[in-house]
């Protein structure tokens, strides 16, 4: 073991379902907690994020249009691949960020329970949320969430695996397709998250990851016409408010988040509300 | 078809005795009328007659509501039970509906709409909004958003011109009931009912502060938007407005409802009840002379029934009775203001100029007042700017379509997605429409109903938040987890 010369991984972007490199060439530095060398994950361009949202937009309404009981099972399977690759992720975490090995099994186990309570909610978000109307008039009138559509995202800093897991879940729980922007400090496990994605049934585009930094990609993320929704809670709050601004051009939902309740899923849903006349 | 249709009603004006009009309005503010500094006329539209003159409100004026708002909150409102703030919304939805003929009356002379409108449409529901969300005030905690929502605080509320007194009700109505104070303003252009429900709060015995009237421009809502004192903005109007609110509150904590506009495509298939979808069409764009946001102001006809339905149409259209909106058997009132007017008329000539054909309805225009004939414009494309930009007048947009996928691709092709028309007979068809609409409310095979139960409000650039039912009282809620 000792004089084997190990095999290392090339920490690539994910995109519509593919490990691309950026377009742009660029790459940074990622060093372990103790200082050592560790990576050259990519540093994700504005184009890079352009071909992503192509992909997300283009898979989106496949994705929604999967039975809530599929999209169900499909989460289920992320946290299934992800149980299978404990060991690995651990590992990682412990690398990047130097954390004990206890502390990171708990994360991993925390990301994978994630993974199976969000994948109950697919087929139960609409009964809690949806509304049937007693309105004053001969209408059959309901209100059920629907898919917002493209939603960005960027992870927090730390914790890497977790953070990452809690945003993406919530938005592809509604039907939505998701860019997420990774941890800049600690890429690893979000990029082998990916691998977990690539492997769990998950449509090619309904879920792309980039690497980068945060305050080059997240203002284009908040700038970027076809995107509809942007959860920012993986950012100072001190950036928020330009970002909104930014969003504004074209009414983007911008949230951040403090904890993973329903209301999380729901944020990026909209309420569709439809009356039909009752007579002969 | 092209002959006049001579079907003579004889006048049946309402009596206009009902309302007395002071000749000068102040500002409603900590449960008084105080009298404004600057004034600006408000005029019939339909006449051009001055009705009053209105009080511009400016930073002492804000600043003064916003104070009294506070006070109201702290010291009576947000201690008050739900129970005893819920009666007096009851209270408050009785007086409407004992008054109802004074405000239908008002709203017409103010606006323009037509009596029958104001009559059976915007006063009876504003009612009703204040009586439904009465019985939420003391059941918040059912409400889906924890057991303990708290309200906002004071909210500021700004209002569009074209349902005056009902948008009030949307706004004012949810945020009471959650417990929030409000400081309101009216549209510039119609104040009056505004002003008149500031006297149904006095008979309510509403306690001073709750709710506070500023009348002016939109000078007047930028000082709302951008007070310190305010921790929830819920504004009706433009898209463009809109975005400028959204900036404004972006580096803020204040929480955001938006309701702006719409390019709702109205799709009619060739399984529809035609003479059904005809009237629905037709009640779709012409429904207060077009100063809907949530107007059908594209009609998407399968191609196969064109000839037949514009026929039809036009038919029907030559029927709209056009003129004095006192008539209670006028169809079509008044348009709002000059400045409406100019910019209908502006965009519909776009419509010329990019190729597009006009038909308007033959009628006689009343010499006074400001008027816009029925009018549907033929062979649109999806680039002209009269298929794009919202109109907000008496003017429909046909375009036509071969397969339902590119119904709805046509339907879904705006940055716009307030509401949506349906017309089909079969019911997997209309169902799988309204999946496929991108658009906040769907009306399969009716349109442009509305009702205090039903959350109202659009995806994309149409705006944030719902209004009504239990989604929209949320919007005046703390609780969500997100910010």
């Amino acid at each position: 073991m000792s004089n084997r010369i190990d095999v290392k991984k090339t920490y690539k972007l994910f995109i519509n379902g593919a490990f691309p490199r950026t377009e742009s060439g660029r790459t940074y530095e990622v060093k372990s907690a103790k200082g050592i060398f560790i990576a050259n994950p990519c540093l994700a361009s504005r184009k890079d994020l352009k071909d992503a949202v192509v992909a997300a937009r283009a898979a989106q309404s496949g994705w929604n249009k999967a039975t809530a009981y599929n999209k169900g099972q499909i989460l289920y399977r992320i946290a299934e691949m992800l149980e299978g690759r404990r060991a690995q992720f651990v590992d990682e975490i412990v690398t990047s960020t130097g954390v004990t090995k206890i502390k990171a099994e708990k994360e991993v186990t925390e990301s994978v329970d994630r993974l199976v309570w969000y994948a109950g909610w697919t087929d139960k978000i609409s009964t809690l949320a949806g509304a049937l109307n007693p309105v004053a008039g001969p209408y059959y009138n309901f209100t059920i969430p629907e898919s917002m559509g493209v939603i960005a995202a960027v992870a927090p800093e730390t914790p890497s695996l977790l953070g990452l897991i809690e945003a993406i879940a919530p938005i592809i729980v509604g039907g939505n397709s998701v860019v997420i922007l990774a941890s800049t400090k600690a890429p690893l496990s979000a990029m082998s998250f990916a691998e977990v994605i690539a492997t769990s049934d998950v449509p090619a585009g309904v879920i792309n990851i980039l690497t980068g930094k945060k305050d080059e990609i997240a203002p284009w993320m908040a700038s970027h016409m076809d995107i509809d929704g942007f959860d920012i809670s993986g950012l100072s709050a001190k950036k928020h408010g330009e970002l909104k601004i930014a969003g504004a051009q074209n009414l983007k939902r911008i949230y951040s988040f403090k904890s993973a309740d329903p209301g999380r899923i729901l944020a990026f849903m909209e309420n569709k509300t439809v009356w039909h006349p009752i007579g002969l | 078809m092209e002959e006049k249709l001579s079907f003579e009603y004889a006048p049946a004006p309402e009596s206009r005795a009902v309302v007395s009009i002071k000749p000068k309005y102040g500002h409603f503010i900590g449960g008084k009328f105080v009298a404004g500094s600057k004034h600006f006329p408000t005029i019939n539209p339909a006449t051009e007659e001055v009705l009053s003159q209105i009080a511009l409100a400016g930073k002492s004026e804000v600043d003064a509501a916003v104070k009294a708002a506070r006070k109201a909150y702290t010291t009576t409102w947000s201690k008050m039970s739900g129970k005893e703030r819920g009666k007096y919304l009851f209270r408050i939805a009785r007086i409407m509906q004992e008054r109802a003929r004074e405000f239908a009356v008002l709203e017409t002379l103010d606006n323009g709409k037509p009596i029958r409108e104001s009559r059976d449409v915007d006063v009876p529901l504003a009612a009703a909004h204040f009586f439904y969300h009465a019985g939420w005030a003391d059941k918040l905690e059912y409400a889906g958003l924890g057991t303990t929502p708290k309200p906002h605080g004071v909210a500021g509320q700004i209002i569009p011109w074209n349902f005056p007194l009902l948008m009030l009700a949307w706004k004012v109505a949810p945020a009471l009931a959650a417990g929030n104070t409000v400081v309101l303003k009216p549209a510039e252009t119609t104040s009056l009912t505004a002003l008149l429900f500031a006297e149904v709060c006095q008979q309510a015995e509403l306690p001073a502060g709750v709710v506070n009237i500023v009348t002016g421009d939109g000078t007047t809502g930028a000082l709302i938007v951008n007070h310190p004192g305010i921790d929830k903005i819920a504004f009706t109007g433009s898209t463009e407005v809109g975005k400028i609110i959204a900036r404004a509150v972006a580096p803020t904590h204040k929480s955001v409802t938006l309701e702006l506009g719409g390019k709702a495509a109205n799709i009619v298939f060739d399984d529809a009840a035609i003479d059904e979808a005809v009237e629905g069409i037709v009640n779709g764009i012409f429904f207060n002379q077009g100063h809907v946001c949530c107007a059908g102001s594209r009609l998407l006809l399968q191609e196969s029934i064109e000839d037949e339905f514009l026929e039809k149409l036009k038919i029907r259209m030559a029927k709209i009775r056009v003129g004095d909106p006192m008539d209670k058997n006028t169809d079509l009132g008044a348009i709002n203001s000059k400045e409406q007017l100019l910019k209908i008329a502006e965009l519909s000539a776009t419509g010329d100029s990019e190729g597009a054909q006009r038909w308007s309805t033959p009628c006689d225009l009343p010499s006074k007042g400001f008027w816009f004939a029925p009018t549907i414009f033929t062979g649109v494309t999806q680039a002209h700017r009269i298929a794009r930009e919202e109109i907000f007048g008496p003017v429909l947009s046909v375009l036509t379509f071969r397969t339902p996928q590119e119904a709805i691709d046509k339907a879904n092709n705006t940055p716009f997605g307030l509401s949506a028309g349906i017309w089909s007979e079969k019911g997997s068809k209309v169902l799988w429409s309204s999946q496929q609409l991108r658009a906040g409310v769907i009306w399969a095979n009716t349109f442009n109903k509305f009702d205090p139960t039903s959350p109202f409000g659009g995806y994309k650039e149409s705006g944030w938040g719902r209004e009504g039912g239990r989604h929209g009282l949320s919007a005046y809620l703390k609780g969500v987890s997100h910010e």
